[in-house]
């Protein structure tokens, strides 16, 4: 029987980039809040710092920040043919834990998505025809446009310091920028990362093909600054120990970093770390949450009333609390009903792995978001007429790590893994490896979802979420289109060895890809295709609202955690203005 | 509901609620916390690593260790470029990390079913633990060796002979008894990687012999005097999370 605590305006689940977001903006807003965090308490100084941050091993090797599957793990089947397996150990994908969530181990890309990709649905009908698309592809727009997020996506990157080059201020192409993005109201509070040889490279080269480069938007640091809640961030030494590590400067976005250092000091703020939420509490009628019940470290179970619940764990375990929690319904890939765990999506990679000969590219220095981008095959920003795919990449060549395991497996193709071949050339792949590399977007598909496994569990006996999940053909077509691109780049940029790779057939857990899991509790303006509405509101229980990629309808050529902010930010807004003075629905379904 | 303030009583309750607890939980080194209106700070409070313990051989056999050892001699071996992985302590450090959370499987997810057979997209589904790995494959190369190089384990074949046997376990050839020969080819050859190249302070990489290989200069953290000639050469030695040789004359 779970011990009651006395009642809060709001609880938060989770308390990494959403979470803390949220808190600030309403606790501003005078509510009491609570957010309950099954990861630890984490800090700079104590568990960032620079004389204990750059060890691959510990970090970017056995994931000493990451959530650890003996504490959860999901399990994957490709169809519903077959029966799901349990991650036993992440590769794929690497999800966060702790205070700070996956904000405090990401590399720092700090991306908006495209005006089209926010309307997606409409843009490939009204363009292409319904019937170009393939039949069980389910993409939505989603509710919101890029204006409605524009000052938002302003707000997250004026409070996390992003480095960047405009494209489009109010309309007017700027050089230098991407001229693809949609029109911003100002400039980023911070001027671009300097290159290194690489990106250089790959800038001036992709430039002279025609392409219009442009350095990729960055939350690492290049000048100290101050953001606007107080808080002052130091310029980044690229030291190369971003994505996977903590940032021991003060230099690389994070709640850590941005956001904790006022909000811990609030008195209407507390936390409660290693403490695991099991479920959402709901009344009676079913239609309202009464708060939500979660386990200590001592294995006691804890009520915690409370007016408002704000899902902010990672987006995968969103859409798990939902189901674990009964709120909305669950989809069904046969009947094409229910809403949640429907349109699970995920990134997808076409790139060229490139080694140059004679170079010394030092590739240690660099840092997570330091990179020069083209934007000219994202999205719908180029003809998809013809070309049996729908879909794009952002085309990105990057520094961000020197790190000496993971690059003691770049070598020449067909040229040995071990032994002295291996030795008489990994020094010199050190110093001459790099890579084209495409972010790619996948859509959604009818047979592609969530749901609670039958068989796993975890350490509660709870169900783990299983993902069906597998490539489709479109994915496969648009990502073998984007490999060829980014080896013709390559080739330009001089590379001796040019290799293209693209998704395999079968979706594999093994090797790492990318963490930008999306969907499952979609946003949209029809409560029978969508979880939440346009304002992150569970249609089903108005005070739950339920923030993260688990929102997006599909994935974009781009990583999420600036539209993530951005949604964050855009739900805070429409809480403080809207739902505080009228609980209730904000869009009647 | 909206816009009133927070009663400090509430958190005050919240806390000893909390700290009862806490109270009851024992010495585990994780434990819930209440945290509210600070940032929480203490004196030493840094999670610092946990360097390799000093000594002879903690998780292998003897034996084990030997075999061990005559396999990372040949996945790096010496010569005019660096010592072999056996010399930088790739043997040592391997030993540590299967004594230790890694070996044991502790982050890894444990619960049956074990399934097996299944197809590899979908990871390894193996109920044994690295540590378990280890000793079960080690025991069939031994008797691999045994009964194909006239009586001898790996560790008194010839270095060619030793090639000979890893090149066939790459493939997975041999056929290892609890644990294939090609799955652990793969743990053995990451396992020499990362001792080769981590931070010394796990037993490995001994004098940053690794990073001294490729040219990282390791836990140096600001490039920022640097960056604008980034493809000079970079002449200063590598440094270590424990500093360096030079700093250190009794080591």
């Amino acid at each position: 029987m779970a011990r009651k605590l006395p009642k809060k305006d709001v609880v938060i689940i989770g308390l990494g980039w959403t979470g803390s977001l949220l808190a600030h903006e309403l606790t501003d807003a005078g509510l009491d809040v609570v957010a309950i965090e099954r990861g630890p308490w984490r800090d700079t100084s104590t568990d960032f710092s620079p004389t204990q941050d750059p060890d691959e091993l510990r970090y970017g090797i056995r994931l000493d920040l990451f959530l650890r599957p003996a504490q959860e793990t999901f399990t994957l089947r490709h169809n519903t043919g077959q029966n799901a397996l349990p991650i036993r150990w992440p590769g794929a994908f690497i999800v966060g834990n702790g205070v700070g969530g996956a904000g405090v181990h990401w590399n720092g890309h700090t991306w908006r998505f495209l005006e089209s990709d926010f309307t997606l649905k409409t843009r490939l009908t009204e363009r292409y025809g319904a019937a170009a698309m393939p039949a069980d592809m389910q993409v939505e727009d989603w509710g919101v446009t890029y204006s409605d997020l524009e000052p938002f996506y302003d707000k997250f990157e004026y409070i996390s310091g992003t480095s960047g080059r405009a494209g489009n201020i109010k309309g007017q192409i700027q050089p230098g920028g991407n001229p693809f993005e949609g029109p911003r109201s100002r400039g980023y509070p911070l001027p671009p990362l300097k290159d290194t040889a690489p990106t250089a490279l790959f800038a001036k080269t992709a430039n002279e093909m025609g392409y219009h480069a442009f350095p990729r938007p960055a939350g690492n640091a290049s000048e100290a600054y101050v953001n606007p809640l107080g808080i002052a961030m130091g310029p980044c030494t690229y030291c190369g120990f971003c994505e996977r590590f903590g940032c021991g400067n003060y230099s690389k976005a994070s709640p850590q970093a941005n956001v904790l250092p006022v909000l811990m000091r609030k008195s209407n703020f507390s936390v409660r770390t290693e403490s695991e939420v099991l479920h959402i509490n709901k009344d009676a009628s079913g239609k309202r949450a009464t708060g939500v019940t979660f386990v200590d470290t001592s294995g006691e179970e804890w009520e915690q009333p409370a007016d408002i619940v704000l899902v902010c764990a990672y987006g995968l375990h969103n859409v798990r609390m939902m189901l674990l929690s009964g709120i909305g319904t669950p989809y069904d890939p046969q009947s094409g009903e229910g809403t949640v765990g429907r349109n699970y999506a995920y990134q997808s990679a076409g790139a060229a792995g490139l080694l140059f000969e004679g170079k010394r590219f030092n590739p240690f220095v660099g840092t997570g978001s330091l990179g020069q981008c083209i934007d000219d095959f994202n999205g719908d920003n180029f003809d998809h007429a013809g070309l049996g795919f729908f879909g794009g990449a952002s085309i990105t060549t990057s520094n961000y790590h020197g790190r000496p395991i993971a690059s003691s497996a770049n070598r020449a193709p067909g040229t040995p893994a071990w032994g002295a071949a291996w030795k008489k050339q990994v020094s010199s792949t050190y110093q001459n490896a790099s890579a084209v590399a495409g972010q790619g977007s996948v859509y959604s598909y009818r047979d592609k979802y969530l749901d609670l496994d039958p068989v796993y569990k975890d350490r509660y006996g709870r169900p783990l979420l299983r993902m069906t999940f597998d490539w489709h053909d479109n994915e496969k077509k648009m990502t073998r289109y984007i490999a060829q691109k980014c080896a013709e780049i390559g080739k330009a940029m001089g590379a001796k060895h040019v290799t293209p790779r693209s998704i395999p057939e079968h979706f594999n857990v093994v090797p790492y890809q990318s963490t930008h899991n999306t969907g499952g509790a979609i946003m949209g303006d029809n409560p029978k295709r969508s979880a939440v509405n346009r304002y992150l509101q569970s249609w089903d229980v108005h005070n739950v609202f339920v923030v993260g990629a688990s929102a997006f309808p599909q994935n974009a050529g781009y990583n999420p955690t600036g539209t993530v902010g951005a949604l964050a930010l855009w739900a805070a807004e429409a809480i403080r203005t809207q739902y505080l003075k009228n609980p209730g629905p904000l869009v009647q379904a | 509901m909206a816009g009133h303030k927070t009663d400090p009583m509430i958190s005050r309750r919240a806390l000893l609620a909390s700290t009862a607890a806490a109270a009851l939980v024992g010495s585990t080194q994780a434990k819930a916390r209440f945290l509210s209106g600070e940032v929480p700070w203490a004196p030493g409070a840094a999670t610092p690593p946990e360097p390799a313990l000093p000594g002879g051989w903690i998780y292998f056999t003897p034996d084990e260790a030997r075999a061990v050892e005559a396999i990372v001699e040949r996945l790096i071996p010496a010569d005019e470029l660096s010592p072999s992985g056996k010399d930088a302590g790739c043997a040592v450090f391997i030993d540590r990390q299967l004594a230790g959370p890694y070996g044991g499987a502790e982050r890894l997810y444990m619960k049956p079913p074990f399934v097996a057979g299944t197809a590899p997209e979908f990871g390894p589904q193996s109920p044994l633990s690295p540590a378990q790995q280890y000793r079960v494959a080690l025991k069939s190369l031994d008797a691999y060796c045994r009964s194909n190089f006239g009586g001898k384990g790996f560790a008194e074949l010839a270095p060619e002979e030793r090639d000979k046997v890893l090149a066939a376990m790459e493939k997975g050839e041999p056929k290892f008894d609890g644990f294939g020969s090609r799955p652990f080819f793969n743990l053995v050859l990451q396992n020499t990687m990362e001792g080769f190249f981590a931070d010394p302070i796990y037993g490995g990489n001994r004098d940053m012999v690794g990073w001294k290989l490729i040219g990282f200069p390791g836990a140096r953290y600001d490039y920022r005097d640097f960056i604008d000639h980034v493809t000079e050469p970079y002449t200063l030695p590598p440094v270590s999370l424990q500093g360096r040789a030079g700093w250190n004359p009794g080591r």
